[in-house]
């Protein structure tokens, strides 16, 4: 175009050019704001916004976290389309619901998010009579602390937090100390996540991760300030992963899953939960308030509640499931990894993450203090 | 007609003005307003705001804290555009003046980056730089280096990924001054005895200064708001107030803090600009 259009001067081409140029390079910055969007299948209208179709579900997920046959298998049963869409945080999640994103119908909160969204109005009680296979839902998964009656959500998938880990080159771990080890510096990664990375420090001075006391608190900056010097970076957790199985460090802090991706095809490598405390945490589904299809968002939790259906989605996910009847289906490879299923005492000195409600904003300024030292 | 040609008010033209009218009122200037008037309220423990008068967000700011998050990222985005001036000032020069018939393609080469979108490129980076990446790989080949080194995730990377996405922004409003200049000036100032060097700082240099100030401008304001390159190629560990104002409004849940902070990086840029305007550019700019 540039050199048939004769006629195009240059002084107009390069209004022209740059100005499309800078218009898209500015969108580019701000699709980068926005959450991930991308339609799962044709036929759905992309984002969560179409209200209409009574044969279309829409869901707010994670990203990568459903199996590859989780939505066709639910369309072709129900013969209708799943458009999905990604979020990164769960606080992104909420920022959407509360700035009256609507349309979509089911949402994938995390525990303590699950308290602030029951309390901030924007899920709804769910009828239970809807969801024949919450029977399939393991004893220590019902009545959880952020939803002790079960009323607004159902577990979809269960992990900890703890560290992935070169076996070889550290020797074995059991503590959170090798992350603050002078030996390995420039070989550690954190999780940018205030609560986890917060967490870790409050775990190893032995302090629960709810903790709202101002001097445990300003120990465990001191803590994560004596340790950013050490740090390759703050990523999030499935970034972590490859910084270890590539090498470029040693330890990493990671969400299980990415865990066990990671020990399952490099035997070098190791997953711990460690001493003396770790995170548990539990995703669940929630519909929102205003859900246009919540007859299909039923459906949908109900089906993922199956057998089949949720051993598909812990067999791709590497997570755990806490959905009895899908247990003797997930694939033994994970099943006898010995942190997939902790033994009862374990399991037992694993933390829920709950909401610090006012002390949000001081784990923030921590954070960023930490970050900006 | 001849003498009010570019005065009077068309009904054509007001008709064409009305489309971009309302498009910049809904999506410009109704959320700047909400911003400021956000700014003034008061956050909910779980996000949401109640709207007053509440000064305290403003007041905030000046915890010694964040005063030096946004001292760094105004020193950041200075660095950056005076590396870009550095850089892309010859590259415009040789474009401009030597490039000939090529100038148009050697203009598309350098925009052809923005065909595809900044984070995909930022996540090239994260690749090429990493620990195998070809940087590595080259630097170990050469035998420069026998362990891979620590490219990647790093200060001087975040200053090479900011270089790297707005020289562009740089270069085009050069090349746009400097491809409108009269060559016979320079002949002129060398007839009556300059030397190159004079002929460039004395007459090439201050009738480019439009496209010096334009791109200038163009760099500092998106690098002072900048948030995804120092996650991306920085690891986190460097805080900016685009950082910031994001924390705010995700993960601290506090949207009143996060608009001042907006509103208070808008007045510093402003102001900035301003300053820079009148300090190098008036006289240019009215010449030019």
């Amino acid at each position: 175009m540039v050199y048939r259009e004769k006629k195009l001067t240059r002084g107009r081409f390069l209004k022209v050019m740059g100005g499309g140029a800078l218009a898209g390079s500015t969108l580019s910055v701000l699709v980068a704001c926005q959450p991930n969007t991308s339609a799962q299948n044709s036929g759905g209208n992309g984002g969560g916004g179409s209200g209409g179709n009574s044969k279309q579900l829409n869901l707010y997920n994670w990203s990568d976290y459903v199996a590859k046959s989780t939505i066709p298998g639910f369309e072709k049963k129900y013969k209708v389309n799943v458009t999905q869409d990604f979020f990164g945080s769960n606080e992104e999640l909420l920022a959407k619901l509360q700035a009256g994103g609507i349309g979509y119908d089911v949402i994938v909160p995390s525990d303590y998010m699950v308290a602030i969204m029951a309390k901030s109005d924007v899920i709804q009680k769910l009828d239970m009579s809807k969801i024949p296979n919450f029977k399939n839902v393991g004893q220590e998964f019902k009545k959880p602390p952020y939803d002790p009656k079960n009323e607004y959500s159902v577990p979809y998938q269960w992990g900890t937090t703890g560290i992935l880990y070169n076996k070889k080159k550290v020797g074995k771990i059991e503590t959170w100390d090798p992350l603050w080890d002078p030996k390995y510096r420039g070989k550690i990664a954190m999780i940018d996540d205030v609560r986890e990375t917060l967490g870790a420090a409050l775990y190893r001075r032995g302090y629960s991760v709810n903790t709202t006391d101002p001097k445990k608190l300003k120990e465990a900056e001191d803590e994560l300030k004596k340790q950013k010097p050490l740090l390759r970076g703050y990523f999030a957790s499935t970034e972590v992963r490859p910084l270890v199985v590539n090498g470029d460090v040693l330890l990493g802090h990671v969400y299980s899953g990415d865990g066990f991706t990671a020990v399952i095809d490099n035997k070098d490598l190791d997953y711990v939960i460690p001493q003396p405390a770790a995170t548990r945490w539990t995703d669940n589904m929630a519909i929102p308030k205003g859900a246009p299809h919540a007859d299909l968002a039923y459906k949908f939790i109900n089906y993922l509640l199956g057998a089949k259906a949720g051993a598909a989605l812990s067999n791709y996910t590497y997570y755990g499931t806490p959905n009895e009847a899908a247990l003797p289906t997930i694939d033994k490879s994970l099943t006898s990894l010995p942190t997939y299923s902790p033994p009862k005492k374990v399991f037992d000195r694993l933390e829920v993450i709950q909401d610090v409600g006012k002390a949000t904003r001081k784990y923030e300024r921590i954070f960023t203090e930490v970050k900006s030292s | 007609m001849g003498e009010n040609k570019g005065r009077g008010w068309s009904l054509g033209l007001a008709g064409l003005l009305t489309p971009v009218t309302f498009w910049l009122g809904i999506f410009f200037v109704i959320p700047l307003l909400f911003i400021l008037a956000y700014s003034f309220g008061t956050s909910g423990v779980y996000g949401g705001i109640t709207l007053g008068f509440n000064p305290s967000n403003y007041l905030k700011v000046f915890d010694p804290l964040y005063l030096k998050i946004v001292g760094r990222t105004l020193l950041i985005a200075t660095l950056n555009t005076l590396l870009c001036l550095a850089l892309g000032y010859p590259l415009a020069y040789f474009i401009a003046f030597k490039g000939r018939r090529h100038r148009n393609a050697l203009i598309l080469m350098v925009m052809i980056p923005f065909w595809t979108s900044l984070l995909v490129r930022a996540y090239a980076w994260v690749v090429i730089l990493g620990g195998n990446g070809i940087a590595n790989k080259i630097l170990q080949f050469l035998h420069l280096t026998d362990k891979p080194l620590n490219l990647i995730f790093t200060p001087q990377a975040v200053t090479m990924g900011l270089v790297y996405s707005y020289l562009p922004f740089m270069i085009l409003p050069l090349y746009a001054a400097l491809e409108r200049f009269d060559t016979r000036l320079k002949e002129a100032a060398q007839d009556l005895g300059a030397s190159r060097w004079h002929t460039f700082w004395r007459v090439t240099f201050p009738l480019s200064m439009p496209g010096v100030i334009a791109g200038s401008i163009l760099v500092f304001i998106p690098s002072a708001g900048e948030f995804v390159i120092p996650d991306l190629l920085g690891g986190s560990r460097t805080v900016m107030v685009g950082n910031l104002i994001q924390q705010q409004f995700l993960n601290a849940r506090d949207w009143a803090f996060g608009s001042a902070l907006s509103i208070i990086l808008a007045v510093l840029l402003i102001g900035a600009i301003m300053y820079y305007v009148r300090r190098v550019g008036t006289d240019q700019l009215e010449g030019g």
